[in-house]
């Protein structure tokens, strides 16, 4: 079918192209549209009848008209894919970005990939240790997972980001993890810190770099996570890569999903975003995982931006009940000048349960994450109280926990950008923080552990 | 107009056939890989079909078959300890056919049909059967004893029938009309199946979680909503419900969730023993599992799929309880394939006739005499995953007009590591009145007013918190403080419990009432022991106190415990000389 020109386009919406009287076209096709100064548009078939045909196109409908020659490639959208991807920088339809040569495909992957068989499936418990204390003591990080950063617009995720794209590394283990990058829809300057920080580290050369940009066209980041991850599956479950795949911002990527359901005049769920958007999301985010038999692993950094700091807009809030956790950056503390402004209190790991403990962390760890937490949550909520009532006005345990709650911030939480601390030195910096509590408040610890790890006995 | 229709449209999920005759819920086989659909409605010549698998790369203009069957389950022994997906596809089956990823048209078997059971005959020829009828048994699993029941179509006097090894598809019972009975029957997902009568429910599940049964009952036969914002711990209580509650049969329907969930649950439920019987749960479990990615279609139906093996088991007369995982991602699939056939919508985009599904779905639970004259029951627990944690939103209102128990799951309590999440001030249940006669009769006589007490303490809390928050809670009479000592013993000491815990994930409905007591025995002793002139703060922290609270983390505290309470009333008195 290869070949064949159709110039029957009727109309042109968005970034849609409706076109009739076409051979059989299949659903998911790729299409070109041959513009009449040569230029070459690339697109996908959304909807297909024997009358008619919807085609979404990558770059945008400028320019195109009823002239248009439109080409149907007889094949869904397949990504070459070669461990030769590695080191990489590409466009986000796949071409390459850094002036190399093309891809020289090994296989030719089918991007909307297949869902995997959760019997085939394998529990994710290798501990992740990102080096920042607040991720690895409260919301643990396993190898696997797929931990979204709840962030906002003018705070600092993507330094985290990279701070543990850096750092990240199994606990007694100096393998590295391939870095798979997918930017949608952010800035050419965002773009230049998260490469040059890449390059100045080395890590480039181990990652592989799916790129759109602002002004590249929004249809496009449809497909640019799709890509990113059809390399990075490639890469852990035939290569034996442990890959971190990082994407940001997946809030533009569901607001190119609205433009599109707006163009197809579907109706609209909350806020204008299609109500498919739960199924569309799953369909990035399940990708993150272990399966049997392989001994690859996809773990997934999703960044959105919560437009308006919402948690309950349905970008985070879909996001939520799909990942398994998110991190939670905070502007309040971001404000008081704390990096990594993280907030535990909101912040969670789901798979953390199965991560943690004498073989993989240490044993204390589960009851010093839970003691830390309720300390911070207790200090911060008497803040509130002591605004009204005054300092004075609390009992000694109030006054403890509402000083645990500064120093939480400015030792536990305050680290540098390149400082990675292993697990042992998190967890001792704990028990050093929280022995400014009186044991005698620290229900949640073990008795075992007070007697082995509080500095005063260890002394 | 022929069984051979072709597709002429591909929109997603929804495909669209001409030139074939097809009726409603027929099961067609769309293209030439023949990928499994459904009739969901009919234009004149035109037939759309949802397809239960990905449709990229389909033609139009390639071939649809009717198979002329409606979507059906196969049910008979080798259901339980099962894993499908939503359109009853063994798991592992589909793992050694396709690999680890699932890819499109494979058709599979629900279960081994060479597989060869014991039949035992019950009945005798020349008996007289009618449909749902018990003609014999097979020992499934260790704890389960399947019954082999006449189809519901069929009725008549058995001219034949025999004991012995059979597989599934092999007759083991003759009618004298001629028609044949095997182990294995078929029925149509989406059509109820029949019994003699429904009941009203008069008998508690006990869930072993003490906020549940003690606060917030729900009978078998009953039907509970479990809303609640992500994090709050849904997944978590549809577990351990599924884990410890006292039914005889699970089905555990995950269905739109995280694919790492089912194999935690896939990895963890072989391994764990039922506290009712001692055998490992997995020999009373179905599992249905329809990942978040899998296809939206299969996803829709993977609810009937479950509440039909639910009842099949329920028809031998077994206590059924059901997990549906997340209801809101079956509503959300009906919205998807809504919008799809471009069906005017109703609030928020899901189809009008959401209510209705909703409701159709819970009416599905109840107590009931089967035809063979057994008690059995379908209980049905569905999570609901209002987006936002908002619950004014269409699924969480539709679920909440039908069912008869609420538990609501708090993001608020979640934070501060309140586990389970259950909001007790907004949560209800509407069974203690059918159901304190059971308690009356099986635990204690008093068992009722107890939780009136307890419940009542929460409410004046909730009350007295207010104060708190503008004054300190200083500023409060004695007696109040003491209020509110009591109810934060009830909270952190009953309310809260730890389902990854050995001991304390599965609560005696026994022990329940005991530790309720133990409560109660604190406010007095505490009262008097205040009013002979103790210090509040010596009341509350008397040691035998603290080791009452941690003793519900030991083994053997229902034999403890009450000794753990005199000490603590002793030692509560004791305060009042020191003075």
């Amino acid at each position: 079918m290869t070949g064949k020109e159709y110039r029957t386009i009727t109309d042109v919406k968005g970034p849609l192209v409706f076109l009739n009287k076409t051979e059989p076209v299949a659903f998911g096709e790729i299409v070109t549209i041959r513009l009449e100064d040569g230029s070459i548009k690339n697109g996908q078939v959304l909807d297909t009848s024997d009358d008619l045909v919807i085609v979404q196109v990558f770059e945008g409908t400028a320019k195109i008209d009823r002239t248009a020659g439109v080409t149907f490639m007889g094949d869904v959208f397949k990504l070459p894919v070669s461990k030769d991807l590695v080191g990489r920088i590409l466009d986000g339809a796949g071409r390459p970005r850094d002036g190399g040569p093309d891809i020289v495909a090994e296989e030719n992957a089918d991007i909307i990939g297949a869902a995997i068989n959760p019997f085939s499936r394998q529990s994710p418990h290798d501990f992740i240790q990102t080096g920042i204390s607040a991720i690895d003591c409260c919301t643990t990080l396993v190898r696997g997972q797929k931990l979204p950063i709840f962030s906002a617009s003018g705070l600092p995720h993507n330094d985290i980001a990279l701070q543990i794209a850096r750092q990240a590394k199994l606990k007694g283990s100096d393998e590295q993890f391939i870095v798979v990058f997918c930017a949608m829809g952010i800035t050419a300057e965002e773009y230049n810190f998260f490469r040059s920080d890449l390059e100045r580290t080395g890590a480039l050369e181990n990652a592989a770099l799916f790129v759109n940009l602002a002004d590249d066209p929004a249809v496009e980041r449809i497909i640019t996570p799709r890509l990113a991850l059809t390399a990075a599956e490639y890469l852990a479950f035939e290569h034996d890569y442990h890959v971190l795949v990082i994407y940001t911002d997946m809030t533009n990527y569901c607001d190119a999903l609205r433009q599109i359901g707006a163009a197809r005049e579907e109706v609209p769920g909350r806020r204008g975003y299609p109500g498919y958007m739960y199924t569309d999301l799953a369909m990035l985010y399940e990708r993150a995982g272990i399966v049997k038999g392989k001994k690859g692993s996809i773990t997934q950094f999703p960044i959105l931006t919560m437009p308006g700091d919402d948690i309950t807009h349905p970008i985070p809030d879909l996001s939520g009940y799909i990942t398994e956790g998110q991190i939670v950056i905070s502007r309040e503390l971001h404000q008081q000048g704390i990096y990594p402004p993280i907030n535990v209190l909101p912040s969670l790991s789901r798979l953390m349960g199965s991560c943690i403990g004498a073989d993989t962390t240490r044993e204390d760890h589960k009851s010093v994450s839970d003691q830390m937490y309720a300390a911070y949550a207790q200090g911060r909520e008497l803040r509130g109280l002591v605004a009204i009532v005054g300092e004075d006005a609390l009992n000694e345990r109030d006054k403890q926990l509402l000083d645990f709650s500064g120093v939480f911030e400015d030792r536990f939480l305050r680290q540098s950008r390149d400082e990675d601390r292993s697990i042992d030195e998190t967890l001792d910096l704990c028990w050093e923080l929280m022995s400014s509590i009186d044991t005698k408040y620290l229900v949640r610890l073990d008795q075992k552990w007070i007697e082995k790890y509080h500095p005063e006995n260890k002394a | 107009m022929s069984k051979e229709g072709v597709i002429y449209r591909i929109s997603g999920p929804v495909v669209t056939a001409t030139g074939m005759s097809a009726g409603m819920y027929d099961v067609v086989r769309v293209g030439n890989e023949g990928l499994m659909g459904e009739v969901i409605e009919l234009h004149g010549d035109k037939a759309v079909i949802q397809v239960y698998e990905d449709t990229s790369g389909i033609r139009p203009g390639e071939p649809v078959i009717n198979t002329g069957e409606t979507l059906s389950v196969s049910l008979g022994p080798g259901l339980l300890t099962q894993i499908y997906d939503g359109i009853q596809r063994p798991l592992p089956t589909l793992e050694e056919v396709m690999g680890v990823f699932i890819t499109r048209g494979v058709d599979a078997d629900a279960f081994d049909l060479e597989k060869k059971w014991t039949f035992e005959a019950v009945m005798e020829k020349g008996a007289a059967v009618e449909g749902g009828q018990v003609i014999g048994h097979v020992q499934e699993t260790e704890t389960i004893v399947h019954k082999i029941m006449v189809p519901p179509t069929m009725s008549g006097v058995i001219k034949n029938i025999k004991s012995g090894d059979f597989n599934v598809t092999e007759t083991v019972c003759t009618l004298e009309d001629g028609s044949e009975i095997q182990m294995m029957q078929k029925w149509p997902v989406r059509t109820p199946r029949p019994y003699r009568q429904k009941y009203a429910p008069d008998t508690p599940l006990i869930t072993g979680m003490r906020i549940l049964d003690f606060l917030f009952p729900l009978a078998k036969g009953g039907a509970a909503g479990i809303p609640g914002p992500f994090g709050s711990g849904k997944t978590v209580t549809q577990q351990s419900l599924a884990k410890y509650s006292d039914a005889q049969i699970v089905v555990y329907i995950g269905c739109g969730e995280r694919g790492n969930e089912m194999t935690e649950v896939l990895d963890e439920f072989p391994h764990l023993i039922d506290p009712n019987t001692g055998k490992p749960l997995m020999n009373r479990t179905v599992m249905i599992a329809n990942t978040s990615n899998m296809p939206v279609a299969a996803r829709e139906a993977s609810v009937y799929t479950g509440i039909t093996i639910a009842e099949y088991f329920r028809d031998m007369g077994y206590d059924v309880a059901l997990m549906a995982d997340s209801t809101s991602r079956w509503a959300e699939a009906m919205r998807e394939i809504s919008s799809r056939l471009e069906e005017m919508p109703g609030e928020e985009g899901y189809p009008a006739y959401l209510s209705s599904r909703i409701a159709e779905f819970y009416e599905r639970a109840g107590r009931v005499e089967t035809k063979n004259g057994d008690d059995g029951s379908v209980t049905v627990i569905g999570a609901v995953s209002p987006p936002g944690g908002d619950i004014s939103e269409p699924v969480s209102q539709g679920t909440l007009r039908i069912v008869k128990v609420f538990w609501g799951l708090d993001a608020g309590l979640a934070r501060q590591r309140h586990f389970p999440a259950i909001n007790w001030l907004n949560s209800y249940s509407l069974y203690p009145q059918s159901l304190n006669q059971w308690f009356r009769d099986n635990i204690a006589q008093d068992f009722p007013e107890i939780r009136t007490q307890i419940s009542g303490l929460l409410q004046i809390e909730a009350e007295l918190q207010e104060i708190v928050q503008l004054v300190g809670s200083d500023a409060l009479p004695v007696d109040q403080q003491l209020t509110l000592e009591v109810a934060r013993m009830i909270r952190e000491f009953f309310l809260q419990q730890n389902g990854f815990h050995d001991v304390d994930a599965y609560c005696d409905i026994h022990l329940q009432y005991s530790m309720s007591k133990a409560i109660l025995s604190f406010q007095e002793a505490a009262k008097s022991a205040m009013a002979a002139g103790a210090q509040l703060n010596d009341v509350v922290n008397v040691p035998a106190r603290t080791t009452l609270m941690r003793g519900r983390f030991e083994k053997g505290y229902i034999d403890t415990i009450d000794d753990m309470v005199k000490s603590m009333i002793d030692e509560i008195a004791d305060t009042v000389e020191d003075n």
